[in-house]
């Protein structure tokens, strides 16, 4: 077979380097930008998949792909399923309400019995930050973080900056307010990490028992007053208000954090005119976001989403494809 | 009791006396009996160690360590503990109360002492809870504990509850000449924290522990100790902010003592990430920034801290080989101690050898109450001997204890406990148990 | 991998006149250009093809639209591959449906790109046909593929190579034929 081998190389793709292939995608604090471009320009090239009438590609033929939740998710699941489907790989996927995790089996435990069904890559929610690092050590397959804790939500910012170039075709040099519970939030955490690192200015604000200590440190300006984060802003990323998370009277109420801390037209006023609103789903309508604004000209909410399977296909691709 | 026992030319240091320098020393019926440039062996009974090369101190006393038994044996007992001490260099470990049921009556301190007398390697003493079940709601029966052979008192694994219940303590232990060690911790803070709070835990997104929770704890204990003139010692402070109200405290004539672990000397909460979530860095006073490990370090230098202790807390592979958080909290560190101590402290110049001698066995002894810490003759034949120029790796498959959990797995070290003698009788020699 | 050039097998005006007679073959063929759309495949593809179209619109006076295949996800030999190949752009800016669909690619070898491009393409609609123009065929066929205009057949061992250089890649026009340098 080597004359096929050269035959491709004669007629001749670019080859990339392979720092994904095979390896785990656990957070964007460990990852380069170099990667971060080649998961944005492949998921460029894949984005035409979605449009066609056959939404399928062989390239991940035979591949399965094990989809591990450990907390309640209807859009992260449905758009990794759908994007290895349309690479044409299997999937399985796991939910604590459907698995023996009720049973008190432990993740370690769970995780090997799936290998040994033959999965080729793992990919997981939890609720406890750290747990996708940990079941990378359980496991030889690659792992995917989709969302661990309050820690990361890498494919989640991958999407997010994906949907930002598609309005502002570059990232150094943006303005982007991050606005709400920072604290609770791995889509805040993961943001922060890939747009600082691909250049853009980033601010964030919530009420002050949102915001985690030394935050400030990883290269973002923080604020109390949402208003003061959103001045001049090009990019507006509302985070969901995780009202199961709040465990503690870090906020009075709901009422009072729409009234200080929602973003309405108002305050949505203090960002530049061409601004974009990005959300990640699913919306507290009326607390963190008006209805006006989620569904307005400048909300890029649904962008987003067409994004994420592209995006994950892109993943799926780089880490799998090719991959013996 | 076998025979006499000679430990010839090994460089003796006994804190006690001030002594450092090559000496024999002679042990008799269990006891020390002289020591000189030069001892003979009198008979053919007399075992003699060949201490070459090595340092000889008084036994290393361990105030803080979890044997777990009863109701915890998946995790240590106190066989599997004591030879884990034995092997650390420690001729005698102090073992908290919280056990199942906890250590709250003369009848479970007996119990202890019997399984000890029974499958001991090194001295076991007991330490009572102060509150019955360590619920901080009463005070447990400390005097009858006391006379059963408790030591001191603990609801170690949390702190006495209130400062009310903290105060009645201090007062009512008077009348039996007890310290009372205190886990400072305000737990309203720290609920729900995995690792310290600070940039660390905002990286990781791990819950973060103040270390205002640990302060605001210190102080409160620090105020009562005052207020009754009760004998306290704190236990693992792992604050620089902790440790200022210490000094603050003692500079004002408090009656107040406190240790801090290897852990806290050496490792920082960055630790958790370059470890990628191990969960052997979970543990509880967490790790802190290298802003405290510094000042620990001072404090162990100017004398504010008074004991090392390892808080040895074994776990068994299950309770830490999950999710962060669903991890047990602790560090088995009976095994490691001795070895860091003098690879990250001792070595580097941190402290003297002179030093760790007051810090892992005067002090501890005289801040329990219980003989030991010298080798003056008369006292107890309890002495550790160091070869402070072994190197190796720490490999959790070598460890005696059952809780593998450590951090510091794979670390090279130098400088090792060589010899555990107990009451004259060598337990290990040549880091190997004495069977 | 390092190749040297062995020789030379078509020089600028040898390619021109190659496409020429191409694009007369795909009139002739389909009896006008009716429906005809050109479709180049990554990456060398894709200039012929607008050669051709060039060629055809000024002998025919007809814009026939050229399209882009990227065939990197039909591939069949991912995993033989020491690299990983980048995924191109896909761009037709046209419906298939009903078209006749000239494939065109710059070297015939294995057939086995022309056969990850037929999938391609049916996976985006059922063209009326599908023809195939290549550059060089040089042979060594491993599926039964064939192709409807050849530029130049070549005789080629299986060690060598056959480069088609283009100006706007390689700044000179020629098709050569190489071998695989020996240590």
């Amino acid at each position: 077979m080597t004359g096929t081998a050269k035959d491709n190389i004669s007629e001749a793709g670019r080859v990339i380097d392979l720092s994904l292939r095979g390896n785990d995608l656990l957070s964007l604090q460990e990852m380069s930008p170099e990667d971060m471009e080649l998961v944005l320009s492949t998921a460029r090239s894949l984005k035409e998949i979605l449009a066609r009438p056959i939404k399928k590609v062989p390239t991940l033929r035979g591949k399965v792909v094990c989809i591990l939740f450990y907390e309640p998710s209807t859009r992260t699941k449905a758009s990794f399923e759908l994007a290895a489907r349309y690479m044409s790989a299997d999937t399985v996927s796991f939910s604590s309400a459907t698995s023996s995790v009720k049973k008190g089996e432990t993740l370690a435990d769970t995780a090997r019995n799936l290998s040994m069904m033959g999965v080729d890559l793992a990919i997981m929610r939890h609720s406890v930050s750290g747990s996708c690092h940990f079941l990378a050590k359980v496991l030889d397959i690659p792992v995917v973080n989709a969302g661990d804790g309050m820690n990361e939500h890498p494919t989640q910012a991958l999407l997010d900056i994906f949907t930002i170039l598609d309005y502002k075709s570059r990232i150094r040099g943006l303005k982007v307010a991050i606005i709400g519970d920072i604290l609770h939030s791995r889509v805040a955490r993961s943001n922060i990490f890939g747009l600082t690192k691909m250049g853009a200015e980033v601010s964030v604000a919530g009420p002050s028992t949102l915001l985690p200590p030394e935050i400030e440190s990883l290269g973002v300006k923080a604020y109390a007053r949402p208003e003061e984060a959103i001045e001049g802003a090009d990019v507006v990323y509302v985070l969901r208000l995780q009202l199961e998370r709040q465990a503690k009277s870090l906020f009075p109420s709901k009422r009072e954090y729409r009234d200080f801390f929602g973003i309405d037209r108002y305050r949505l006023s203090y960002a530049k005119e061409d601004a974009i609103v990005m959300h990640p789903g699913p919306m507290n309508r009326g607390v963190e976001i008006t209805t006006d604004i989620a569904d307005s000209p400048r909300s890029v909410i649904l962008d987003q989403v067409t994004s994420g399977v592209a995006v994950r296909m892109a993943i799926l691709y780089l880490i799998l494809g090719g991959w013996d | 009791m076998a025979g006499d026992l000679l430990i010839k030319g090994g460089r003796v240091i006994d804190p006690s006396s001030g002594a450092d320098r090559i000496l024999d020393i002679l042990v008799v019926d269990g006891r020390i009996a002289s020591l000189s440039e030069s001892i003979e062996p009198e008979n053919g009974a007399t075992t003699v160690l060949d201490a070459a090369e090595k340092i000889v101190m008084p036994g290393f006393i361990d105030m803080h360590v979890h044997l777990r038994e009863p109701g915890f044996e998946d995790k240590e007992d106190i066989e599997t503990g004591t030879r884990a001490a034995a092997m650390g260099g420690f001729t005698a470990v102090a073992c908290m109360p919280n056990t199942e049921p906890a250590c709250d009556t003369d009848a479970v301190v007996a119990g202890i002492l019997e399984r000890a007398r029974k499958k001991a390697w090194v001295r076991v003493y007991p330490i009572g809870a102060v509150t019955k079940g360590r619920a901080g709601k009463e005070l447990a029966e400390m005097g009858e504990m006391r006379a059963a052979g408790a030591v001191a008192f603990s609801d170690d694994g949390s702190p006495v509850a209130t400062a009310e219940i903290l105060r009645c303590a201090l007062e009512y232990l008077k009348s039996f000449d007890a310290v009372l060690i205190d886990h400072p911790e305000d737990m309203s803070l720290s609920e729900g924290g995995q690792i310290n709070y600070g940039l660390t835990s905002t990286v990781s997104g791990l819950r973060g522990i103040p270390r205002e929770s640990e302060e605001i704890a210190v102080a409160r204990d620090l105020l009562i100790a005052k207020l009754t003139g009760g004998r306290l010692h704190l236990a693992h402070i792992s604050t620089k902010g902790a440790l200022d109200l210490i000094r603050q405290a003692k500079a004002k004539g408090l009656n107040v003592t406190c240790e801090v672990t290897p852990h806290h000397l050496i490792l920082t909460d960055e630790t958790v990430l370059e470890t990628a979530y191990d969960t052997n860095t979970k543990v509880n006073p967490p790790l802190r920034t290298q802003e405290d490990v510094d000042a620990l370090r001072e404090g162990l230098a100017d004398g504010t801290v008074d004991v090392i202790a390892t808080d040895h807390a074994p776990h068994h592979i299950d309770d830490k080989w999950v999710e962060y958080d669903y991890a047990d909290f602790g560090i088995s560190g009976l095994e490691t101690a001795v070895s860091l101590i003098i690879d990250k402290l001792v070595l580097p110049g941190v402290i003297s050898w002179m030093r760790m001698a007051e810090l892992m066995s005067l002090n501890p002894a005289r801040i329990l109450g219980v003989p030991g810490g010298t080798l003056e003759p008369g006292a107890p034949g309890d002495i550790t001997v160091i070869d402070p120029d072994c190197e190796y790796s720490i490999l959790p498959h070598n460890f005696e204890s059952k809780g593998k959990n450590s951090p510091f797995i794979g670390w090279r070290v130098t400088g090792a406990p060589y010899g555990t003698i107990v009451g004259g009788k060598p337990v290990m020699y040549g880091r190997r148990l004495v069977l | 991998m390092q190749f040297i050039d062995k020789a030379e097998i078509m020089d600028a005006d040898g390619i021109r006149r190659a496409l020429v007679r191409i694009a007369h073959e795909i009139v002739e063929r389909n009896k006008g250009l009716d429906n005809v759309v050109l479709v180049g495949i990554r990456r060398r593809g894709v200039p012929l093809a607008r050669r051709l179209a060039d060629i055809l619109k000024n002998s025919e006076n007809v814009d026939v639209p050229v399209g882009e295949l990227d065939i990197t996800l039909y591939r069949d030999d991912l995993s033989l591959k020491f690299e990983q190949p980048h995924v191109g752009r896909t761009m037709l800016p046209f419906d298939v449906e009903g078209k006749k669909v000239v494939l065109v690619d710059d070297v015939l070898f294995t057939g086995r790109t022309v056969r990850a491009a037929l999938d391609a393409i049916i996976d985006l609609g059922r063209p009326a046909c599908i023809q195939l123009a290549v550059l060089v065929d040089r042979g060594h066929r491993e599926i039964p593929i064939r192709a409807d205009y050849v530029g130049k057949n070549v005789p080629t061992s299986r060690k060598e190579v056959i480069h088609l250089r283009l100006e706007e890649y390689d700044g000179i026009e020629q098709v050569v034929i190489s071998e695989e340098a020996s240590e």
